[in-house]
C-alpha cells in the first residue's frame, strides 16, 4: 500500500471516531505545549540573567576573601575569615604589578535597621568608596555620590536605592533629610537611578562610606589599612585585559598574604564571564528540569495514545481480518496502525507547538508573583518537540500495531 | 471480466489437494480437522462443499483460501505449490488469485460500497486511484449495483450487501471465488438472487466457484457436490441439476 493510500486510510479511521481521536490528541497537545512554554520561560530567564550581568560590564572582576567554590561565593557572599583588607584593595591599583587594573572599588556589606520618623525597616546596605558606582555601572539620580572625603572622614552620609527611597520617604525628595541607621543619624546625600532588575539590584539597598560601615556601624577599630572588606570590585583596563588582570590580582594578593608555592589561594577571583557561565549552567539545569517536568505530561499523552490504539485494535479485529483476507500483508496492517498513531501525535505536536508558542508569546512580559516573566521561543525547540511527538507516536503506536499485525486472520474474521 | 473459457487439458487444475491433513492442538489433544483429503477442482467448475458442522469444510475453505496452511500433504493452486509459502506470499496470492465471499458479508461498515470493492486493489497494488475506482465500478455494475456506489453497508439490504461482497471478490479479476455460506444470513428471495449471480458468474464469466453450505438447495444449485464428514470426503458427485441435464455420470465414494 502506497503512502498516500496509507495516509488516507489512517485519516479515515481517525475521522470515524472524532471525539476519541481529539481527546487522545489533546493529551499530546498539552504535553507538547507545556514543553514549549516551559522551555521558553526557562530560556527567557537564562537570557535575561546573562543580559543583566553583561550590563554590569564585562571588565568587572570580583575578589572575595576565602577560597570558596564560585557558586557559594556568588550566592553566599564572603566567608567569615577576614583575609581581604582595605590595603589589599589599594595594592591592586599598582601600575607596576597590576598594569591591567584600571581601578578598584572595595565594598563592605552590612545589614541593619533604618529608621525614618517612627518607622523601622530592616535593610541590606553596602559600604563603598567613590569608585563603586562606576564599577557597578550605577548612576546618581538625585543629589551626589559618596566622595573620597566622606570615606576618609567616615561621614554619616547615605545614598539610597530608588526603592529604598520610595519606601522610606515616599514621593518626597529625600536629599538633605535625616534618617537613622542602627540608631545613628545619617544625612541622605543622594538617590540612585532605578536599575529595574533582579540580579545585583541596588534599588532596595543603601550605600554609605566603607569606613563608616567599619568604624560607625560595626564598631570596628584599628587603622584604615587593616580594615576588612567583604569584596573588592576590580575594573580591568578593557575586556581583553580581564585574564591578565586576574593573574596580576592573584600574584599581588599571594605576595601580600605571603602564600608559599604550595599554598592555595585564600581569596577567590570571579570575572563576569565566570559568573555568566556558572549562572547559565544553573539556569540550564533549571531549563532541563522544567522541560523534563513538561516532558512527563508528553509521556502521559503517549501512554494515552497507546491505550486508545490497543482499544482500537480490539474493536477493529474483524476489520483487520477482512483486510488480511483480501490481501493485506502483516506489514500493511502494521503500517496502518502506526500511521494512525503517528498522525495523531504529529497533529497533537503541531497544535501543541502552536499553543505553546501562543502561551509564550502572550506570556512574555507578564507579571507573576511580582516577577516579570520573559520568554524566549527557540525554533529548534519547536522542531525538536515536533520530532519528539512523532517519536512518541512511533514508540507508543508500534506495540498496538504489532498486536494488530500478528492477529490470525481466521480468528480475526470470526471475531464478533 | 474474462469471457468463459472451457477448461482444457493444458491448463493445470485450479485446486489440487493431495492427501492434505490439518491438525489443531486443542488443550492436550490433537484434533485432525482434515484427514487425508485429496480433491481436484478444474477451471470453470462450480462446487458445493457440504457436511455437518465440524466436518472440516471450513478448514478446507481456509486452506484453499490461503488463510491456513496444511499440516501435511500438498496443495497446488493454479499449478503452483502453495504449502510452503510465507505469510506475505500467501497474502499476495489472496489479493491476486482468489476472492472471498463471507456469510456475514464482512464489509467495512464505515466505507461506501465502492470503497469496499476497491479494498483488494489497494493491497494488490499497481492501480492508480482513478483506474481502481473504474475497475471497482465495473465490478459493482456486473453484480447489478451500478446505482449503489456511494451507499454504505447499512443503507443496503442483505442481498445487496452480499452482492457488494461478490463484487469485491470479482474486482481483482481472479478466476477463483470462495464463498462460505454466502446465503446463510439471507431470506429465500435474496438467497436465490445471490445464487443466480454466482451461477451467472460461473456460466457466463467462466469463474471457478467453490461454495461451502449446509443447505441442500444451495448445494443443488451448483454442478458438483462434495460431502464431508469427520475430516474426510464421503461423497463427491455431480448435482441433480447436472444429472438432469445428463452431462456427466455419477461417481459415488463409499467410505466404510
Amino acid at each position: 500500500m502506497g503512502f498516500g493510500l496509507l495516509f488516507a486510510t489512517a485519516l479515515g479511521s481517525l475521522g470515524s471516531n472524532k471525539l476519541r481521536a481529539s481527546l487522545t490528541l489533546l493529551g499530546i497537545v498539552i504535553g507538547v505545549s507545556s514543553v514549549i512554554a516551559m522551555m521558553a520561560v526557562g530560556r527567557g530567564a537564562q537570557v535575561s540573567v546573562t543580559a543583566r550581568i553583561s550590563e554590569l560590564g564585562t571588565e568587572l572582576i570580583t575578589v572575595r576573601p576565602g577560597a570558596q567554590a564560585l557558586r557559594f561565593a556568588f550566592f553566599g557572599g564572603g566567608g567569615s575569615s577576614d583575609v581581604l583588607s582595605f590595603s589589599d584593595a589599594l595594592a591592586l591599583e599598582d601600575d607596576v604589578f597590576a598594569p591591567d587594573v584600571r581601578f578598584v572599588a572595595p565594598e563592605n556589606s552590612f545589614s541593619g535597621t533604618a529608621t525614618v520618623g517612627r518607622e523601622n525597616t530592616f535593610l541590606n546596605g553596602v559600604g563603598i568608596t567613590a569608585e563603586y558606582l562606576e564599577a557597578r555601572n550605577l548612576e546618581i539620580a538625585l543629589g551626589r555620590n559618596i566622595s573620597n572625603a566622606d570615606v576618609l572622614n567616615s561621614s554619616l552620609v547615605v545614598v539610597l536605592g530608588s526603592e529604598t527611597s520610595e519606601s522610606l520617604f515616599g514621593q518626597r525628595d529625600p536629599v538633605g533629610a535625616i534618617m537613622k541607621i542602627q540608631g545613628r543619624e545619617f544625612t541622605v546625600i543622594g538617590v540612585l537611578e532605578s536599575q529595574q532588575g533582579t540580579i545585583f539590584n541596588p534599588d532596595n539597598s543603601l550605600l554609605v562610606p566603607i569606613t563608616t560601615t567599619h568604624y560607625r556601624l560595626n564598631n570596628g577599630g584599628g587603622p584604615i589599612e587593616s580594615m576588612p572588606v567583604s569584596s573588592i570590585n576590580v575594573l580591568a583596563r578593557d575586556e581583553k585585559a580581564v585574564d591578565d588582570a586576574r593573574t596580576e590580582i592573584s600574584t599581588v594578593l599571594r605576595l601580600r598574604h605571603k602564600l608559599g608555592p604550595d599554598d592555595e589561594d585564600d581569596f577567590s577571583i570571579t570575572t563576569q564571564q565566570d559568573t555568566i557561565e556558572t549562572l547559565e549552567g544553573t539556569q540550564g539545569t533549571f531549563v532541563i528540569l522544567l522541560g523534563s517536568i513538561a516532558g512527563i505530561s508528553l509521556l502521559v499523552g503517549g501512554i494515552g495514545v497507546m491505550n486508545i490504539m490497543l482499544v482500537s485494535v480490539t474493536e477493529r479485529t474483524r476489520e483487520i481480518g477482512i483486510r488480511r483476507a483480501v490481501g493485506a500483508k502483516r506489514r500493511d496492517i502494521l503500517l496502518q496502525f502506526v500511521t494512525e498513531a503517528v498522525l495523531m501525535t504529529f497533529a497533537g505536536g503541531v497544535l501543541g507547538v502552536a499553543a505553546g508558542w501562543a502561551i509564550a508569546y502572550f506570556g512574555d512580559g507578564a507579571t507573576i508573583a511580582g516577577d516579570v516573566i520573559e520568554t524566549v521561543i527557540e525554533t529548534n525547540i519547536a522542531f525538536l518537540a515536533l520530532g519528539v511527538s512523532v517519536a512518541v507516536g512511533l514508540f507508543f503506536g508500534i506495540y498496538p500495531a504489532i498486536r494488530a499485525a500478528s492477529l490470525d486472520p481466521i480468528e480475526a474474521l470470526r471475531h464478533e | 471480466m474474462t469471457i468463459s473459457t472451457p477448461a482444457d487439458d493444458s491448463m493445470p487444475p485450479v485446486i489440487e489437494l493431495t492427501n492434505v491433513t490439518r491438525e489443531f492442538q486443542v488443550g492436550s489433544q490433537v484434533v485432525r480437522a482434515l484427514d487425508g483429503i485429496s480433491l481436484t477442482i478444474q477451471h470453470g467448475e462450480m462446487v458445493a462443499i457440504t457436511g455437518p458442522s465440524g466436518s472440516g469444510k471450513s478448514t478446507l475453505m481456509n486452506t484453499i483460501g490461503c488463510l491456513d496452511t496444511p499440516t501435511s500433504g500438498s496443495f497446488f493452486l493454479n499449478g503452483n505449490d502453495v504449502s510452503g509459502l510465507s505469510d506475505d506470499q500467501l497474502a499476495e496470492i489472496r489479493s491476486r488469485q482468489l476472492g472471498f465471499v463471507f456469510q456475514s458479508y464482512n464489509l467495512l461498515p464505515r466505507e461506501t460500497a465502492l470503497a469496499n470493492v476497491e479494498l483488494p486493489l489497494k493491497y494488490s497494488g499497481g492501480f492508480g486511484g482513478r483506474r481502481r475506482r473504474e475497475t471497482a465500478r465495473r465490478a459493482l455494475d456486473r453484480v447489478g449495483l451500478g446505482h449503489r456506489y456511494d451507499h454504505k453497508p447499512v443503507q443496503l439490504s442483505g442481498g445487496e450487501q452480499q452482492r457488494v461482497g461478490i463484487a469485491r471478490a470479482l474486482v481483482t479479476n481472479t478466476d477463483l471465488i470462495l464463498a462460505d455460506e454466502p446465503t446463510g444470513n439471507l431470506d429465500t428471495k435474496s438467497s436465490s438472487e445471490v445464487m443466480k449471480m454466482l451461477q451467472s458468474l460461473n456460466d457466463e464469466d467462466g469463474k471457478t466457484i467453490v461454495i461451502v453450505t449446509h443447505d441442500p438447495e444451495i448445494a443443488g444449485a451448483t454442478k458438483r457436490i462434495v460431502t464431508f464428514r469427520d475430516g474426510r470426503i464421503i461423497e463427491d458427485r455431480p448435482s441433480d441439476r447436472i444429472l438432469q441435464r445428463g452431462q456427466t455420470g455419477s461417481q459415488k465414494l463409499e467410505i466404510e
